[in-house]
């Protein structure tokens, strides 16, 4: 049975990896994620902005409604300007570090999937301190390897661009790969689903796949507005320690999920989770935030009257690299705490979010 | 397909095993003999006991990768480059260690960054290969210190007419000399695959002392920057204008009556070339043609954009012309080098 | 396409700061009286204009605050220091002159300077041409804006003038009710304080509750020497808006608009904007989400008192908005 969770989680999470969908341009995940829920939820559907609804009914007559959210976009590049000689200028969508791209393989996504590079060049061409400089996103460009009339076809201006990268299996049960933030809280979701097939719970449970966070939490603003949700809890990746961020980062991989408190989250649910960690014996970490989240969670909380939020993160290397790394057992754990968190709470969710 | 198989298999200075067993296998059926030398270099013969120049063609079998140098306390895995790499290529980037072992480098999320450091480029000493391994010891089961890491990149069609791929320098230059061996020439061809070129043209300084050929071709895979904005004089060479004939680099002045030569065969055969136009760099050349008393060399190189990266780029036009010329250079080499001889005793 | 320019010149040189729009909203809505069913001015000041029709609620969206100083302090001897009311640029400022809602003109000077570095909004002052306070009060009290002085210039195909961000936004909106045959319910809301922070059209946008909406506002361009890299070019026709900070326009929104154009011949050029935002930004997530568009004006020098544009992407803007509300399908 575990051994089954971990290679359906792993699947689902690479075949959402691998695939494009940088923020506004989410359709084709959308789509995945459609297809994959539809076979857990009672039902599924989309809305204007993007967003996917999956939802599970709970077995409570006057039932509240539980919001799930993790979002589906990447970060990622746009063309914004073709020179001459057929080679794109492009600009980002979301935070990219500029470091990150010489000598990456890309996709341009023009009328047709375009392979390109974004060229470096030869060592032996670098002056002294060259190499010390990081080489400027407006002065990188990305080659295409077609004739300016050739190009012309099939790739314009505003063209989207991601990366291209396999989904890589690492030591133990870690893996590696671009887009895990958020898709791996996609796959938090569904297994939270499968678990909660397993378990009774009152409420009913809308899990939401979001677009456009990594713009400005667009897609978790229109959605919470749409829902209206009595509870809502956010599932996102937060950074993982690694060499170089010792004294910034507390969360390490493969501890278990982590648990934000702070003003961004309802005291009651960070409670919750801890309470059920124990009695399920699932580990977790805290996760102390002292003002904006940065995910979903800090839109859905003003979300008209507003909604009690929690958010529960999924450690991650390098995040916004082509290489984000995360153990799959932080991924499944945090699918069994979300699961056992819904079905744990009590009919009278009022009293249960009292101040 | 030949040229994908080389760019694919992993081999750097000082591990070329795996591209020296390939090549092995490919030339065994049409070779006399093959040998593998003092430093690792494979050499193979054909026409050995006939009368005439005799010919060393070489192509180096070495690409540039990463050195493990050291493991972390927590198991991350501290590298250095074999041969030139630029380090602000590596980051983001996924690499193969032992051929079972992937890992990938890393840094230091966007978010956690100050401003002022996304200006600056990281170098190899804040750099470190991630294993997923939980900790040094775990590490330690599976990669060793010495081990090496490569670029991991698929070899693909790409554009129009182009293959895309790591290691064309020099994987190029073996594929187009694994084809040549399947020529017959009325003459001595020794062909050296040669070990430690991107480290110090080492491998091939060897093999031209041992083998003393009396006119040497070097193939290599060579800088081409005719990208985007950059102006035409900075291009060296360009992709698609046919291969390259060296003139002048770091470690080789060339004879201007050879560059004639090729020039003029090229001509006549209508065979593109262009010339290398730039000084830097350097290749095998270098410690060949100062071999002994004097090696008379030349050099054809396949134009290369992106070269000693994780995708280069060449043009496949070019690959098929360079492999043309020097067969038609092979082929008028008689002629040309007893035209010299006879005008040598001519002067006596 | 024959589009009143010398109305554009008068629309232009209007008082309108950010807060202080109403002589704009003034002059839009005596232009648009003829052509509309209601006129209305809500809470924050918008000046909203419907003509009724069935099928889609579609809201046009131009701003009509144009970015300007506000007073902070007089000193002794009259000189007023100030603060920026939207994205002024702090080093263009010496040397121009700003004028205030009564007429009142005055000059922005410097301080003496130890290093360039040192080129502060606080080093720098206004001089109303008073010699001390109680004359400066009789003209300008604290919490007053202004705004830049720039000439409404015809220079060729060309147009030169201070807030053509956003006048010309509203010039395309007004033209395009005219002329438009659309049945559909329009709202045209002519917004304000968009430079500080597209508020204007936050409120109308809930409070509307449109199925689609258009915002024409003027975009940056990347044609002038050693500009900072970006496609959009000066008579290249009107920008459809793939991206800015505000706002990724829907890949189902942005093909609709450019098949319109290319059916109907109309110029048109992708914009990618890396910097800045629209009121589309703030409207489309409004409530659970609008699908939102925008027609850009490539200009030039954007902020500055001699904005830069071309007629034809005007016409080309019209056109297509025209077209547009007429065939609201995407």
């Amino acid at each position: 049975m575990i051994n089954t969770q971990m290679q359906r989680s792993r699947e689902f999470l690479s075949l959402l990896s691998i695939a494009s969908g940088v923020s506004g341009y989410e359709t084709s995940i959308a789509t995945l994620v459609k297809e994959r829920f539809t076979t857990i939820a009672d039902e599924v559907r989309c809305d204007t902005f993007g967003n996917v609804y999956a939802l599970k009914k709970g077995n409570n007559k006057s039932y509240k409604k539980i919001m799930l959210a993790a979002h589906i976009d990447e970060i990622g590049l746009i063309v914004k300007k073709i020179d001459p000689r057929g080679f794109l200028s492009f600009t980002s969508i979301g935070g990219v570090d500029q470091r990150t791209l010489l000598s990456q393989e890309v996709l341009v996504h023009g009328r047709e999937a375009v392979p390109g590079i974004i060229g470096s060049l030869p060592p032996h061409m670098l002056q002294d301190g060259d190499s010390e400089q990081a080489v400027k996103m407006e002065d990188m460009v990305i080659d295409v390897g077609l004739s300016p009339a050739k190009l012309n076809e099939v790739i314009q201006v505003g063209d989207i661009i991601t990366l291209k990268r396999e989904m890589l299996p690492l030591l133990n049960n870690v893996i590696a790969g671009k887009s895990l933030d958020d898709r791996a809280g996609v796959v938090v979701m569904m297994v939270c689903l499968d678990e909660l097939s397993r378990l009774q719970h009152a409420h009913d449970v809308i899990a939401v796949a979001t677009t456009q966070e990594e713009v400005g939490v667009r897609g978790a603003l229109t959605s919470a507005y749409t829902l209206n949700p009595d509870l809502a809890v956010a599932i996102d990746v937060t950074h993982a320690t690694t060499p170089d961020t010792k004294g910034q980062v507390t969360i390490e991989l493969g501890k278990g999920p982590a648990i934000a408190l702070g003003p961004n989250i309802h005291p009651a649910i960070y409670r919750h989770f801890s309470e059920v960690a124990q009695e399920h014996r699932l580990p977790i970490q805290i996760e102390p935030i002292p003002g904006s989240s940065g995910t979903d969670a800090w839109a859905i909380q003003v979300s008209q009257a507003g909604v009690p939020t929690g958010l529960i993160s999924i450690p991650l290397r390098y995040m916004h690299t082509s290489v984000e790394t995360l153990d799959m057992q932080d991924v499944l754990d945090s699918g069994k705490l979300l699961a056992h968190f819904i079905a744990s709470l009590p009919n009278d969710l009022e009293e249960f979010l009292c101040y | 397909m030949l040229l994908k198989s080389l760019s694919e298999l992993n081999g750097t200075s000082g591990d070329e095993g795996l591209v020296r067993n390939f090549v092995r296998q490919q030339i065994e059926s049409f070779t006399e003999t093959i040998t593998i030398d003092k430093m690792g270099n494979l050499i193979a013969s054909k026409n050995g006991n006939s009368p005439g120049p005799k010919v060393m063609i070489t192509a180096h079998m070495d690409e540039v990768a990463l050195m493990i140098i050291d493991i972390t306390s927590d198991g991350f895995l501290k590298f250095q480059p074999v041969g030139g790499i630029d380090a602000r290529i590596l980051v983001s980037k996924p690499v193969q260690i032992n051929e079972s072992l992937i890992g990938v480098i890393g840094a230091k999320a966007i978010h956690l960054q100050k401003r002022s450091e996304r200006q600056k480029a990281m170098s190899f000493d804040q750099l470190y290969i991630d294993i997923g391994a939980k900790s040094k010891e775990d590490a330690l089961s599976k990669v060793k210190l010495g081990d090496y890491a490569y670029f991991i990149t698929k070899c693909e069609l790409f554009g129009e007419g182009l293959y895309k791929g790591k290691a064309f320098d020099d994987r190029v230059g073996c594929a187009i000399l694994v084809e040549l061996l399947k020529n017959d020439y009325d003459f001595p061809v020794v062909a050296a695959f040669t070990v430690q070129e991107e480290v110090g043209l080492r491998g091939a300084k060897v093999a031209a002392y041992h083998v003393a050929p009396d006119f040497a071709i070097v193939i290599e895979g060579t800088i081409a920057m005719d990208v985007s904005d950059r102006e035409e004089e900075g291009w060296v060479t360009e992709l698609g204008k046919g291969p390259a004939c060296s003139l002048m680099d770091r470690a080789t002045l060339y004879s201007p009556e050879l560059i004639q030569w090729v020039t003029d065969i090229a001509r006549q055969k209508g065979i593109p070339l262009q010339f290398r136009r730039g000084s830097s760099g350097g290749n095998d050349a270098g410690t060949i043609h100062v071999s002994k008393a004097g090696i008379p060399t030349i050099v054809l190189s396949v134009p290369c954009r992106y070269i000693h990266s994780f995708a280069s780029v060449i043009s496949e036009k070019d690959y098929l012309a360079c492999l043309n010329l020097v067969d038609e250079l092979l082929k008028d080499l008689p002629r040309k080098l007893g035209v010299n001889l006879i005008d040598k005793e001519e002067i006596v | 396409m024959s589009l009143d320019f010398a109305m554009l010149g008068q629309l232009t040189q209007i008082f309108g700061p950010s807060g202080s729009e109403e002589p704009v909203g003034e002059f839009i809505a005596n232009q648009l009286r003829p052509y509309c069913d209601e006129l209305t001015t809500d809470t924050l000041g918008n000046l909203i204009v419907c003509r009724h029709g069935t099928g889609k609620k579609i809201m046009v969206a131009a701003h009509m605050d144009e970015i300007g100083l506000m007073i902070t302090h007089l000193d002794k001897e009259g000189f007023l220091r100030f603060t920026t009311l939207g994205g002024v640029r702090i080093p263009n400022l010496v040397g121009q002159r700003v004028k205030f809602s009564n007429g009142r003109v005055g000059t922005i000077g410097v301080e003496k300077l130890e290093k360039p570095s040192d080129f502060k909004l606080d080093k720098l002052y206004l001089d109303i041409g008073v010699s001390s306070r109680e004359e400066a009060e009789l003209f300008v009290n604290i919490g007053d804006t202004a705004v830049f002085c720039g000439d409404f210039v015809e220079s060729g195909s060309r147009i030169i003038s201070k807030a053509l961000d956003d006048r010309i936004g509203c010039f395309v909106a007004m033209e395009a009710l005219k002329r438009t045959k659309s049945t559909h319910e329009l709202v045209f809301v002519f917004t304000v304080q968009e430079e500080i922070g597209t508020r204007g059209a936050r409120t109308a946008a809930y409070a509307l509750e449109p199925d689609l909406a258009i915002a024409v506002d003027v975009t940056m361009t990347g044609d002038t020497p050693k500009a900072h890299p970006m496609s959009v070019k000066l008579g290249g026709g009107v920008g459809i808006k793939v991206l800015d900070h505000s706002m990724v326009t829907s890949p189902q929104i942005k093909r609709w608009m450019a098949a319109v154009a290319t059916e109907l011949n109309i110029p048109f050029q992708w914009e990618v904007l890396e910097y800045g935002g629209t009121d589309s930004g703030a409207i489309h997530i409004s409530r659970g989400g609008v699908p939102s568009g925008v027609l850009s004006i490539p200009t030039r020098y954007v902020h500055s008192p001699a904005e830069m544009l071309d007629k034809r992407d005007v016409e080309a803007a019209v056109e297509l908005l025209v077209a547009l509300l007429e065939r609201p399908e995407f």
